[in-house]
């Protein structure tokens, strides 16, 4: 296990391109640490960086109380899974996971029994002398990831392993991923831009945008309690619905808000640093919006655009006066009646609310 | 059904085309075989016959009687061997570090490399014979075969090989413990096989047809090329054309053996590195 610590953590190509903008993380021993975030947000690059694969510009990485910057990738006791699997095309499977063992120098039997124990962990033991090109998909993956843990690393690095996998499989491997990190009890850091696969293996999920940390947070935190409009509108599918509003009044527990389509809006709220006349954003999870009943408050009028039906829950989009974006409503029922044009109420449980100020900070937050 | 009846055509006719050129290609080397095979009539009668009169492999024998060609031939492979087997070692190792490393001047020592394509060989006949001349080579396979080592051909091509290995792999190595040069060896190089064998078999087409070069350095007979021994069938030993058209086709015929045998290297591609 591997304790890890950045310390304002540059990567600068040349002078007009920083991609990573000074990253500050503490990582636990045996915690399983996801960077989440949009393509090209350098999530990849910092887990390169971690792996010695890339440069750090500025700033300190220590694994272990060491200094570990200028320290090859080989020698910082880690294991890295790649998206693409990069398995040597040429060597059997055998071959791929006894490889770094044969580097380290170790003796052929120790290398076999090694190579054994992780296969048989895999169930990839009817493989081994089979070459890759032979092998699926998912078989690929499995013995990426053998060759990972054949080398009993301290710290295991993930970069989009799952994403060329078919859904089933990606579900069965992200199981077997969590299963694996339970039983190995070891430190992983797992970059995806799959909210689901971070919402469903991260202990503590770090979320990136343009080169820096939007909030770092267990999954339900970030979830239900988002720092700012990026990380609010990145977790959850489908995303947080936005509304523009405006203060119009507050007290210690409640404010209200004026949406620009007219509505008084009521959110719940502690404690907040927003005044009255402050233009906000009201956000709502598209789970607890629900068609209001009579004698409901907090209410705003709209039209069904669409509905989709998943199943065990239904999705409706609903436009809404004086707004681009489409407002999302899903339920396990109630849906499935709409259709398409009919004009609705909806109602804004105050205890669901999130507002945001125009920076896009939050101001407050619901349960 | 109308998209069939319109694009039927169109194979036909390249087919036919096909045909043509590779009709074109193949004729003179088809009239150099009747030629070596024949044993009467005037090869300069007109019109010429393109089919053997009283086929007879004597001509061939006597090939083997006016000229050690054996000899020559051992020498041919000999020099062959050596200038493919050099030139794929040390035209890789000078194109893995243009094509995969970062340090300062590589796009001038890149940029200075290709500029030698635009001089014809000719050009370096001079130079390299002084050379050859200073390191006391003339008249070895050493001096036949230094100078042909490191072509900007194939350093260009091996280049592009070696960009093409997915990035992924050399990390993936690099995290596994390996030094660059067991990187180089024993990842990245059995990766371009494909390229390596085009490689080679141009290399081997171009050093056993080389003809002037040899011709240049060598001066005993003992230790000619096939190349260069060949010729000697006109003039000094005899003169039948029909008897050089054997000595020839007996030149080319190991060329197409190994093209033959080597064609197959040519298609297979990188399966399994990555998805």
């Amino acid at each position: 296990m591997a304790q890890l610590t950045l310390k304002n953590i540059v990567k600068q190509y040349d002078a007009k391109h920083t991609v990573i903008h000074g990253i500050d993380l503490d990582i636990r021993d045996g915690e399983f640490v996801v960077f989440v975030g949009p393509s090209g947000c350098g999530k990849s690059t910092l887990l390169r960086m971690i792996a010695g694969l890339e440069n750090i510009t500025d700033g300190e990485l220590i694994i272990d109380g060491q200094l570990a910057n200028d320290v090859p990738p080989a020698q910082r006791g880690l294991a890295m899974v790649f998206q693409s699997y990069a398995l040597y095309p040429h060597m059997s499977v055998y071959e791929n996971m006894a490889f770094s063992l044969k580097m380290a120098g170790h003796r052929r039997a120790d290398i076999d029994a090694a190579v054994q124990r992780a296969a048989d962990t895999l169930q990839i033991g009817a493989l081994l002398q089979r070459k890759p090109k032979d092998l699926s998909g998912g078989q690929r993956q499995r013995v990426a990831i053998g060759r990972a843990i054949v080398r009993k690393p301290k710290l295991f690095l993930f970069d989009e392993p799952l994403s060329n996998l078919d859904a089933s499989l990606r579900v069965q491997m992200r199981v077997e991923l969590g299963r694996l990190h339970q039983t190995l009890k070891t430190t992983m850091i797992y970059v995806t831009h799959d909210q689901v696969e971070a919402m469903t293996l991260g202990e503590r999920i770090v979320v990136f945008n343009g080169g820096r940390i939007e909030q770092i947070g267990s999954p339900l935190e970030l979830y239900q309690r988002p720092a700012n409009l990026f990380v609010a509108g990145f977790l959850g599918s489908p995303k947080m619905n936005f509304l523009q509003g405006e203060i119009v009044a507050g007290d210690a527990l409640h404010i209200s808000v004026r949406l620009v389509q007219g509505a008084v809006v009521c959110v719940a709220l502690a404690e907040s640093k927003a005044k009255i006349g402050d233009a906000v954003t009201l956000g709502v999870r598209a789970e607890h919006l629900r068609f209001a009943e009579a004698g409901d408050e907090n209410c705003i009028s709209v039209r069904i655009g669409h509905v989709e039906h998943l199943g065990d829950v239904s999705v409706a989009y609903a436009n809404i006066e004086g707004c681009a974006d489409l407002l999302a409503v899903k339920q396990s029922h109630g849906v499935a009646q709409c259709k398409s044009g009919d004009e609705v109420m909806l109602h804004i449980p105050a205890a669901h609310c999130h507002l945001f100020d125009a920076s896009g900070y939050t101001l407050a937050t619901g349960k | 059904m109308h998209a069939q009846r319109r694009s039927l055509p169109q194979p036909i006719l390249q087919y036919v085309l096909l045909c043509a050129i590779a009709l074109l290609c193949l004729f003179p080397f088809w009239w150099t075989v009747v030629t070596a095979i024949s044993s009467e009539g005037n090869i300069f009668a007109f019109p010429p016959t393109f089919w053997p009169k009283s086929p007879s492999l004597e001509n061939f024998a006597e090939v083997f009687r006016v000229i050690p060609m054996l000899s020559f031939l051992k020498n041919s492979v000999l020099i062959t061997f050596l200038t493919v087997f050099w030139k794929l070692i040390l035209c890789s190792l000078a194109a893995y570090p243009l094509a995969r490393m970062q340090f300062r001047g590589r796009k001038l020592v890149f940029g200075l490399i290709l500029a030698t394509m635009v001089l014809p060989s000719e050009v370096n006949f001079l130079v390299n014979f002084i050379t050859i001349t200073k390191l006391s080579l003339v008249d070895t396979y050493t001096g036949v075969i230094l100078p042909n080592v490191i072509t900007a051909v194939s350093i260009l091509l091996l280049k592009q090989a070696f960009e093409e290995v997915p990035q992924d792999l050399i990390d993936a190595a690099r995290v596994d413990g390996a030094s660059e040069w067991v990187i180089f060896w024993k990842i990245v190089l059995p990766l371009i096989g494909p390229w390596l064998a085009t490689v080679g078999i141009l290399s081997t087409v171009e050093a056993w047809n080389d003809y002037i070069w040899p011709f240049i350095v060598m001066s005993k007979p003992e230790k000619f090329p096939l190349s260069v021994g060949v010729l000697y069938l006109s003039g000094t030993y005899g003169s039948s054309t029909r008897v050089i058209a054997a000595g020839t086709v007996m030149t080319v015929l190991p060329m197409i053996a190994v093209f033959l045998g080597a064609q197959r290297f040519f298609m297979r591609g990188i399966d399994g590195a990555v998805k």
